[in-house]
C-alpha cells in the first residue's frame, strides 16, 4: 500500500525577554540552580502573577510577521497537572482564546517549489523548570528541581497538519527558527532548549481524506533529530498497521542514542488539564497604538526580502532563499553585492567559498573573519581582470587566516594575474620551441596535448598567466604551419 | 483601655496618657489571660508586638508617627507576615514561614500598627463556623457552647472579647460579615479589587477579598484608609482613587433610599432575627431614610453557584502544597505518587479535600459546561439583579445571618446546613460588591448583624450609614460577659 505521511508540528520558543513572563526574576542561561527563581516562580503562597509587557510585544511582532491576526482580547488559563518542577500545579498558559490566530509562513523545498504551511495558533506560557534525576545528588532515589527556567516566557506555536514528509516538517521548522531569531523575538538557541519541537505524526493510505491516528513525539531540540525522530515514526506506524496491528493515540520521546521513538503515555494515561481561565489574571487587552507600536520596527520579512533578491538581483530561488536564511547572511550578501556591482558573483562566492570556510570552521556568518566589504573587493579584483577565479579562492584563504585586504596579499604574495601579451608570448614560444616533439603530436591531432602546454604555461608563470590569453595564444602558436 | 476606639487610642497615645509599649503589654496580658477560653489566635508574636510598639513610641515623640501609630491589632492567619507562621489554619502550612509581607500587612505596618499575632480561621478559609481549623475551634466569646461563625472566626472572637483594637479578615462568601454578626461586632468586605490580595493565601481567587473586623464602623474606616488601594503586584487590584472613609463618617443619610430584597426575608429567616433587623431599618427611616421592597429574583442560585466556582479556584490554588517546596511532608515516601497522595490527604482536613474534589470534578472534561461554564453565566445574572437594583436604591439591607450563633458541632456532619449559613452573605461575593454587617438588637443575649450592601466602591457610603446608626444607637458597644 502507498502511504501519506502527515505531520503538523508545535514549537515552544523562549521570548527574549530579560525577566520571566510573571514575575521581575531573570530569564538568563547557565545560573546556579534556583538562583533566579523568586516567590512568584517557587509557587509560594499568596504570590500573584503580573504580566511581562514585553513578552506580549514579542508574541504581537510574531503574530504579524506571520500575517496571522493579533487578538485585542486573549485569556490566561490555568493547565492543571501535578509535577515536582511545576510550582504551582498549573502552568499559565492560554487555551481558548489565544493572542495569535491564523497566519501563514512559506517554505522552499528542494526543488525550489514553494509551499504554504499554516499556523493555527501561537499563544504566550510560561515554561516549568527542570527535574534533575542523577546520581550527582547523592543516589537514593532523590531527584532535585531547578527552577531556574519556571517561568521563562514561552510562545508556543502551533501548525496544521500541512506537512507531508519529514523534509517538509524541517523545513517549516527552519523557517520558523529563521523568523524568530529574524523578527528578534527570540534567540532560538536550541542547545539551551530555546526552541523546541513536538512532532504530531500520523500515517493514511493514499487519497483517504481521514487522518491516521497520531503520535505526538515530544521535546525534539535538533532539526537532525526532527528528521529522524520522524522517519523513524512513519516506519514504525507503516510496520504497525502493515503487519495487521492497531495504533493508539499516545505521546511518545525520540532517543536519539537508539534513534527509535518509545512510548510515554497513551490517550488513557493522558492528563485531564482541566483548563479554566486564571482568576488571577485579567483578560489582555491589546489597544490598537499597542500592536502599532509594536510591529513599529519589524524588518522587511524572510519571504519579501527572498522574493526581492530573486526579482532585484535575477538570483535562483533556491540562491535567494539559501542567502536569506539569516537577516545577518541577508544583509552581508547585500553589501558585498552592492560593492562589487555583481550579484550573481556575490551570490556564487557566498553560497560557495564562503559557506564551505564558515561551516569548516562552523562559525556564523556573523562570525565571518572575512567582511562583507573586504569579500567585495576580492570580487572587484576577478572583474577588472587582476585575478583568475583559481587566484582569487588562493587570496580568499590567506584573507580568512588574516594575511590581510585582497590588495595587500596581491601585492605581497605576487599574486596578480600576469596580463601582459608580450611577456606571455615570449614565454609560451620558448616552450614551444623547447617541445618539439610534443608540438608534433599535437598537429598530428592528438588534441590531449594541447593541456600539457597549458599545464607548462603555468608551471613556468607560478599559476598567474591570464588562462584565457594563454589559450589563445597557444592556439596561434601551435596551428600548423602552412 | 481595651474599650476605647481607634481614635481614642491614637489621641491618647499621642498626649502620652499611656504608651504603645503600655497599651500592647495590656492586650497581650489579656490575650494571655482570656484567649485559654476561646482559642482565637493561633501564634501570639508577644516580642515582635513590644518591639514595633517601642518604635512607634519613639515614632510618636519624634512627631513621625503614621497614622495607626502604636496600635495593637491581629492579623488572620492568612496574611503573610515576614517572619512569623502563617498556617492559614492548615497543618499543611503548620511549619511555614513566609519570607514576605503581604500588602494589607506590610500598609498597616507602615501606617504604625502594633502585631500582636495571628488569628485562628477555618482551614484555608474553608468553613462558616471556625470549627475545621486545624488549631482547633473558636468560641464564641458570648456564649462558649456556641461558634464565632467563620471563617474568620478568630478574628471576630478576639475583637468581641477585647484582645486587640481591631483584626483584618478574609471574605470570600460570607467570611467576615457572618463571624461579625455572630460575635457582635462591626465587619466590612470591601469591593473586590478595593484590597491587594497579594501575600494572602488564596482560596477562591475571583471572590476573596480582604476586610477588617472592628468594634465600630468608624475603627473600620481608620483601618480601611491605609489598606485600600491599588497595587502593582496584583493585576485583579482596582486602580480607582481612595477617598478618606474617615472624613465621609459624618454625612448626613436623610433622603438615604433603602431597599430590602424580599428573598432575604422568606422562609428559613429567624423570625426574631428578622425582628431585629427591621428595628435597625425603623431605626435608619428616623434618621432620614426611606425603605422600599426589592427583588433579587436570581438569589436563591447564589450559593450552588458559589459551591461550583469557589471549589474549582480552589482546587487548581491549593494544588501547590505538594509537599516538595514547603509545607507538610509525609514521612519516608515510596515515590512521587505516594509523596503527592499522604502528603495532601495528611496535609488537609476533611472540609479542604472535599471542596478540592468537587473543585476538580467541576472542571473536569465533559463536566466544565455543565457546571463551571453554566456557574459563570448565572453570576453574570447576580451580578445583573444587584446592578437594576442599585438603579433605584443607594443601599441593599437585610440580615446578614439566618440565625444567631449554632452550638459548636451542631452542622458539623451535614455541610450543606454549614454552607446555608452564608444564603445572605455569599451572592454580595459574586458581584463583587462591598458588605458590612454591623450589630443590632441580640435575641436572647445572643447577637445579631444587619447587612449592608452597596454599589461598587460606596464603601465609604456603607460606613457613613453604619457609623450613623453607631451614634444613635448601643449595640455596638455591648461587651460579652467575662470580657468587658
Amino acid at each position: 500500500m502507498q502511504w501519506e505521511t502527515v505531520i503538523g508540528l508545535e514549537i515552544h520558543t523562549q521570548l527574549a525577554t530579560r525577566s520571566k513572563i510573571f514575575s521581575g526574576a531573570a530569564t538568563a542561561f547557565g545560573a546556579a540552580p534556583n538562583s533566579q527563581a523568586c516567590a512568584i516562580d517557587l509557587g509560594l503562597p499568596g504570590v500573584l502573577p503580573v504580566l511581562n509587557a514585553e513578552a506580549v510585544r514579542l508574541a504581537v511582532r510574531f503574530g504579524k510577521a506571520i500575517g496571522a491576526s493579533v487578538a485585542h482580547r486573549s485569556v490566561f488559563a490555568r493547565k492543571n497537572y501535578f509535577y515536582p518542577d511545576l510550582p504551582k500545579g498549573y502552568q499559565i498558559s492560554q487555551y481558548e482564546l489565544p493572542i495569535v490566530g491564523e497566519g501563514q509562513v512559506q517554505i522552499v523545498l528542494a526543488d525550489g517549489t514553494v509551499k504554504s504551511i499554516g499556523v493555527t495558533r501561537a499563544h504566550l506560557e510560561e515554561d516549568a523548570g527542570k527535574s534533575l534525576h542523577d546520581d550527582r545528588l547523592g543516589g537514593g532515589g532523590y531527584s532535585g528541581i531547578d527552577l531556574n527556567r519556571a517561568g521563562t516566557p514561552l510562545l508556543e506555536i502551533v501548525s496544521e497538519p500541512d506537512m507531508r514528509s519529514p523534509q517538509e516538517a524541517v523545513a517549516y521548522a527552519r523557517k520558523i527558527h529563521q523568523l524568530v531569531r529574524w523578527i528578534g523575538i527570540s534567540d532560538g538557541n536550541m542547545q539551551e532548549g530555546s526552541f523546541r519541537i513536538d512532532a504530531n505524526v500520523s500515517i493514511r493510505p493514499h487519497g483517504q481524506m481521514r487522518f491516521g491516528t497520531r503520535a505526538e513525539i515530544k521535546n525534539i531540540n535538533s532539526f537532525r533529530f526532527l528528521e529522524r525522530a520522524i522517519q523513524f515514526e512513519v516506519e514504525r506506524q507503516i510496520e504497525v498497521l502493515e503487519g495487521g496491528g492497531t495504533l493508539v493515540q499516545e505521546t511518545r520521546l525520540y532517543d536519539a542514542e537508539r534513534d527509535e521513538t518509545r512510548s510515554m503515555r497513551s490517550k488513557e494515561e493522558a492528563h485531564d488539564y482541566r483548563y479554566f481561565p486564571d482568576p488571577d489574571l485579567l483578560p489582555l487587552e491589546l489597544d490598537a497604538a499597542f500592536i502599532v507600536d509594536a510591529v513599529a520596527d519589524l524588518p522587511e520579512l524572510p519571504d519579501v526580502k527572498r522574493e526581492r533578491f530573486h526579482t532585484q538581483y535575477d538570483l535562483g530561488e533556491y540562491d535567494a532563499s539559501q542567502l536569506t536564511a539569516s537577516r545577518e547572511l541577508a544583509d552581508y550578501f547585500e553589501t558585498v553585492a552592492r560593492a562589487s556591482g555583481e550579484p550573481k558573483l556575490a551570490a556564487n562566492w557566498i553560497n560557495g567559498e564562503l559557506a564551505a570556510a564558515l561551516n569548516r570552521a562552523e562559525l556564523e556568518i556573523g562570525q565571518s573573519p572575512v567582511s562583507a566589504e573586504r569579500l567585495a573587493d576580492l570580487l572587484k579584483r576577478i572583474l577588472d581582470g587582476t585575478l583568475s577565479g583559481k587566484l582569487a579562492k588562493q587570496v580568499f584563504e590567506a584573507m580568512w587566516s588574516g594575511a590581510g585586504d585582497a590588495d595587500q596579499i596581491i601585492e605581497e604574495q605576487g599574486l596578480r594575474q600576469i596580463t601582459d601579451s608580450g611577456a606571455l608570448e615570449t614565454m609560451i614560444a620558448a616552450i614551444v620551441a623547447a617541445n618539439p616533439a610534443q608540438v608534433e603530436q599535437y598537429r598530428a591531432g592528438k588534441d590531449k596535448v594541447f593541456g600539457f602546454f597549458v599545464g607548462q604555461v603555468m608551471k613556468e608563470s607560478k599559476g598567474k598567466a591570464n588562462p584565457q590569453q594563454v589559450n589563445a595564444i597557444l592556439k596561434r602558436m601551435l596551428a600548423p604551419s602552412d | 483601655m481595651q474599650n476605647k476606639s481607634i481614635a481614642q487610642l491614637a489621641a491618647d497615645l499621642r498626649l502620652r496618657t499611656y504608651s504603645s509599649v503600655e497599651l500592647t503589654r495590656h492586650y497581650l496580658e489579656r490575650i494571655a489571660r482570656l484567649d485559654p477560653r476561646l482559642n482565637s489566635f493561633i501564634s501570639v508574636a508577644s516580642d515582635a508586638a513590644l518591639a514595633a510598639a517601642e518604635r512607634a513610641d519613639r515614632m510618636i515623640a519624634t512627631g513621625d508617627a503614621g497614622p495607626l501609630a502604636g496600635i495593637p491589632i491581629a492579623h488572620k492567619d492568612i496574611f503573610c507576615t515576614a517572619g512569623l507562621k502563617t498556617s492559614c489554619g492548615s497543618r499543611m502550612l503548620d511549619n511555614f514561614i513566609a519570607p514576605y509581607d503581604a500588602t494589607v500587612v506590610e500598609r498597616l505596618s507602615a501606617a504604625g500598627a502594633v502585631i500582636l499575632g495571628k488569628t485562628n480561621m477555618d482551614e484555608f478559609a474553608m468553613g462558616s463556623s471556625n470549627e475545621t481549623s486545624y488549631y482547633g475551634p473558636v468560641k464564641n466569646p458570648w456564649d462558649p457552647t456556641r461558634v464565632p461563625g467563620g471563617s474568620s472566626g478568630g478574628s471576630a472572637a478576639a475583637v468581641a472579647a477585647r484582645l486587640c483594637a481591631a483584626a483584618t479578615g478574609t471574605d470570600t462568601g460570607g467570611s467576615i460579615r457572618q463571624p461579625a454578626a455572630l460575635c457582635g461586632i462591626t465587619g466590612l468586605k470591601p469591593t473586590y479589587g478595593r484590597c491587594s490580595r497579594w501575600g494572602m493565601i488564596a482560596f477562591a481567587s475571583s471572590l476573596d477579598q480582604a476586610g477588617i473586623l472592628a468594634r465600630s464602623a468608624a475603627d473600620v474606616a481608620c483601618l480601611l484608609d491605609e489598606m485600600a488601594g491599588f497595587d502593582p503586584r496584583d493585576s485583579t487590584s482596582a486602580d480607582v482613587p481612595v477617598p478618606d472613609y474617615v472624613d465621609a463618617l459624618d454625612d448626613d443619610i436623610a433622603g438615604l433610599r433603602i431597599g430590602l430584597p424580599k428573598e432575604y426575608f422568606g422562609s428559613g429567616l429567624d423570625d426574631r432575627v428578622a425582628r431585629s433587623v427591621h428595628a435597625a431599618i425603623a431605626e435608619l427611616e428616623r434618621l432620614g431614610a426611606s425603605v422600599r421592597e426589592i427583588s433579587l429574583p436570581n438569589s436563591m442560585l447564589a450559593v450552588p453557584v458559589y459551591y461550583v466556582v469557589a471549589p474549582a479556584e480552589c482546587s487548581s490554588n491549593l494544588a501547590r502544597f505538594d509537599g516538595v517546596r514547603y509545607g507538610h511532608r509525609c514521612a519516608h515516601p515510596q515515590d512521587l505518587d505516594d509523596l503527592y497522595k499522604r502528603s495532601r490527604a495528611e496535609g488537609f482536613g476533611a472540609e479542604v479535600r472535599r471542596r478540592i474534589m468537587i473543585g476538580t470534578y467541576v472542571l473536569s472534561a465533559g463536566y466544565y459546561d455543565a457546571y463551571y461554564l453554566k456557574a459563570q453565566k448565572i453570576r453574570h445574572l447576580i451580578a445583573d439583579d444587584f446592578a437594576r437594583a442599585f438603579e433605584t436604591v443607594d443601599v441593599i439591607m437585610g440580615p446578614t445571618a439566618p440565625t444567631t450563633a449554632f452550638a459548636l458541632g451542631a452542622k458539623l456532619d451535614d455541610p450543606v446546613a454549614m454552607y446555608l449559613n452564608d444564603i445572605y452573605t455569599i451572592a454580595t461575593n459574586l458581584a463583587g460588591l462591598p458588605g458590612m454587617s454591623i450589630p443590632v438588637e441580640p435575641v436572647d443575649g445572643l447577637p445579631v448583624g444587619l447587612q449592608l450592601i452597596g454599589n461598587a466602591f460606596a464603601e465609604a457610603r456603607l460606613l457613613n450609614v453604619a457609623h450613623r446608626f453607631q451614634q444613635v444607637t448601643h449595640w455596638h458597644q455591648g461587651a460579652p460577659a467575662g470580657f468587658e
